[in-house]
């Protein structure tokens, strides 16, 4: 019990070396809280993908549409529940610098496919009924301020001319990682204006949504599909919902390994900090240590003085800087266009990661000087001038 | 009068440990800092180098990128008519409608990965003269054969020479490798145009265009053309150099608005940790200072001493973080590029503003984390400080 007490008290002598440290520590647990939230919202999509849902595509890549045709083939196949599909539409909303997914979808099938994207039964009637009308998801009602009801222009890139779309509804994202900034559109309205402009290009889909009744069904029924399409003009890759994203990811690589180096570099760093302040504060008190030591107690009870200090300021700094990430993190995601990131939260992996690299870089900073402390013979503390 | 340089690396030398830790996180946070802004810089360098200042290249008004562009037949006629075309030697205008894809290739590491197919005119080459191929030859046009950036074969299995690659059911020959001198066309695969256009079922309707000006002075004209002409108002006309330099811009902002926050962060940490040191520094030679103070030394040389001393550490742990940064350059890395969606292969490379901001940033690192600690020394009481334990 002296013990701890004598190491708080340490602890407050140099009331601003340690103030310093805990600052330091705090700002350093929340900088690894908010890489690893990057890292985590990046794989936001794979987390959201359900296993029962096949993406199936043109096997070339995901930019060549399939035939519309293909929709009767894959719901004859055995397992297979319901086919949706989709075609990215992109284009262009007032500025090209707002970027969210804007969708042409199944309007029959899209609240099947999706349980997780919450609608109103009046707002999905209302939609059902308009062939212009358009759903989005809250995110973005909320980032552009629109309301049901508004207009929304979009210019077209690759499918050419001037679209105007009328919101119908608004969904709301059942999970924390369901992606509330997407726009939908009826998949007919488009392709009855391209029946119309360029019928080289109607009848397409960018790609099938197929939900299965049993996810563990799901890599035969991705063989099924795949050979009944094998050998045509357009043969089809299919997969389930998760690799799919996660293909998208694992291009990204580079950025995300080169987050993940960073996220432990400052980890590092800050061990430096904290290892500093311990290194000083025990070369400071070689003597007093020298003066316990005579007293009569061990070399042990030295080393838990210090080690007690480092794990009592690394404690303060990781408590801290955790408290502070939680309103940054939340400010971060306000700030930021929506669209980035479709989900941007501090997941409670990385809460534990960051209560674990706080104790661990408290109990690492502590190790030179405990040896130092321990191997000092008594004689030699006397003798020591700081 | 002022106090010698050599007291400073005195007490460097007195007390190794904490200062060699503190020039370590400095260090740390520099190489950081420079690493970032050279794959930004990296990014940038390389799709700038893909264009060419002579050349104009035409795309869809509202299109992000070369493979959301459409422009059909009916309007590559227009442009072919325009007279601001360059021609070659044998009078043939230097012009190539190109088809822009994106195709899956297994990578060597395993899984898929997305590269770019560029369908071109046999006018290509002459338009981008620094193409050279470095092995096997040039594709013959009206085949199916393909010819790949040098780039390419490093991390694609099947996109060595020789090999066959299934593209739509067919079969398409790889017969050469080109290198395109560190630009982005060092990441894609090249083929026929009209080739590619029949495989991919396209009629006529190309991605982009791009075409060498007779002369850089006449693309205000062009651009008033495109401007004027009612059939050419959907479309834009852009300094090729110019319109690669943009598809850069969000991954390169992308890197450094990240790279630079994490850095700031970063650099809380080791300015807190100049700061503790120099505190403590101030604190062990109270004594010594007050004796300083006793000889005769002004206040405001304690002042510069200390803080010569915190940006001594700045700028040792500036110049190894620096040299370390130089072992990256000219390393390579390859990445999904945000504006093409298709693999981007670039390297880290330095410039003389990086070097000079990271010097600044070193320096006001050193200088925000000596400056309360000097201030204090510079204050001390000289009676009380010579009294000091």
């Amino acid at each position: 019990m002296k013990i701890l007490k004598l190491i708080i008290r340490n602890s407050a002598r140099h009331k601003l070396r340690s103030l310093l440290t805990v600052v330091g520590i705090a700002i350093a647990v929340l900088a690894f809280c908010i890489l690893r939230t990057v890292v985590t919202a990046w794989y936001a999509g794979v987390d959201a993908s359900a296993p029962d849902r096949l993406v199936t595509r043109h096997a070339v890549s995901f930019i060549f549409p399939l035939p519309y045709s293909y929709k009767e083939k894959i719901a004859s196949i055995d397992g297979v529940e319901t086919v949706s599909f989709a075609n990215w539409f992109q284009g262009v909303y007032k500025d090209k610098n707002n970027f969210f997914a804007r969708l042409a979808i199944d309007e029959e099938t899209l609240f099947t496919v999706y349980p997780e994207y919450l609608i109103s039964k009046e707002e999905k009637e209302a939609f059902l009924a308009d062939r212009r009308g358009c759903i989005i998801g809250s995110g973005i009602a909320k980032e552009y301020n629109i309301k049901i009801g508004d207009k929304m222009p979009i210019e077209g890139d690759i499918y050419p001319g001037n679209w105007d779309f009328t919101v119908r509804g608004i969904y709301r994202p059942r999970d924390k990682t369901t992606d509330a900034t997407q726009m939908f559109f009826q998949w007919t309205y488009l392709n009855e204006t391209m029946e119309k402009n360029s019928p080289l290009r109607a009848n397409s889909v960018g790609w099938y949504l197929v939900k299965i009744k049993d996810p563990a069904r799901s890599a035969e029924i991705s063989n099924k599909i795949d050979n009944l399409f094998a050998n045509s003009k357009a043969e089809t890759k299919s997969e389930t919902e998760g690799a799919f994203q996660q293909g998208f990811i694992s291009a990204s690589g580079a950025i995300i390994t080169a987050m993940n180096y960073l996220s432990f570099i400052i980890i590092g760093i800050i061990m430096l900090v904290l290892g500093n302040t311990m290194i000083m504060t025990a070369r400071e008190r070689t003597r007093e240590y020298a003066v316990f030591r005579t007293l009569g107690f061990s070399a042990f009870h030295v080393a838990g003085l210090i080690f007690g200090e480092s794990m009592i300021i690394s404690g303060f700094g990781g408590a801290l800087g955790l408290l502070l990430s939680f309103p940054i993190i939340k400010g971060i995601e306000e700030g930021m266009p929506k669209g980035f990131f479709p989900t941007f939260n501090l997941e409670p992996v990385t809460v534990i990661l960051a209560i674990s690299a706080a104790l661990l870089i408290g109990v690492l900073a502590s190790i030179f000087p405990t040896q130092r402390a321990v191997k000092t013979k008594i004689v030699d503390g006397f003798r020591f001038v700081g | 009068m002022k106090i010698p340089f050599s007291y400073t690396l005195r007490n460097f030398k007195q007390r190794k440990l904490t200062t060699a830790i503190t020039i370590t996180g400095i260090t740390l946070v520099v190489f950081v800092f420079i690493a970032v802004l050279m794959m930004a810089y990296g990014v940038q360098k390389t799709l700038q180098a893909t264009g060419s200042a002579d050349n104009v290249l035409v795309s869809r008004k509202a299109a992000t990128g070369e493979i959301s562009s459409i422009i059909d037949g009916e309007t590559v006629d227009v442009i072919k008519s325009l007279p601001y075309i360059a021609k070659n030697a044998e009078g043939k205008q230097l012009i190539s409608p190109e088809p822009v894809v994106i195709i899956n290739l297994n990578t060597i590491s395993g899984g898929l990965s997305n590269i770019s197919v560029r369908g071109v005119s046999d006018k290509a080459f002459e338009l981008r003269p620094r193409l050279k191929i470095i092995e096997g030859r040039q594709i013959n046009f009206g085949t199916r054969e393909l010819i790949v950036g040098e780039s390419i074969p490093k991390k694609f299995k099947d996109a060595a020479l020789g090999k066959k690659l299934k593209i739509a059911g067919d079969f398409w020959t790889v017969v050469g490798i080109f290198s395109a001198g560190g630009s982005g066309f060092d990441s894609e695969v090249w083929g026929d145009a009209l080739q590619l256009l029949n495989a991919f079922n396209r009629s006529t309707s190309v991605s982009t265009l791009t075409f060498k000006m007779t002369t850089g002075e006449d693309f205000p004209k062009i651009k008033a053309e495109f401007e004027k002409d009612r059939r050419l108002l959907q479309f834009v006309p852009k300094i090729e150099q110019k319109y690669f330099e943009e598809q850069s811009e969000m991954m390169a902002t992308f890197i450094r608005v990240l790279g630079t926050a994490v850095t700031v962060i970063f650099s809380l940490g080791a300015v807190i940790g100049a700061m503790i040191t120099m505190y403590a520094s101030v604190a062990n030679r109270t004594v010594e200072i007050g004796t300083l103070r006793a000889l005769g030394f002004r206040r405001r040389s304690i002042l510069a001493a200390f803080l010569t001393e915190s940006l001594a550490i700045a700028i040792i742990g500036w110049a190894i973080g620096m040299l370390l940064s130089l072992l990256l350059v000219s390393y390579k890395i390859s990445t999904l590029n945000f504006g093409s969606f298709a693999e981007l292969e670039f390297s880290f490379s330095l410039s003389g503003s990086i070097v000079i901001s990271s010097l600044i940033f070193a320096v006001i690192m050193g200088f925000v984390g000596g400056f309360l600690p000097s201030v204090r020394a510079a204050r001390l009481n000289i009676v009380t400080a010579l009294r000091a334990v």
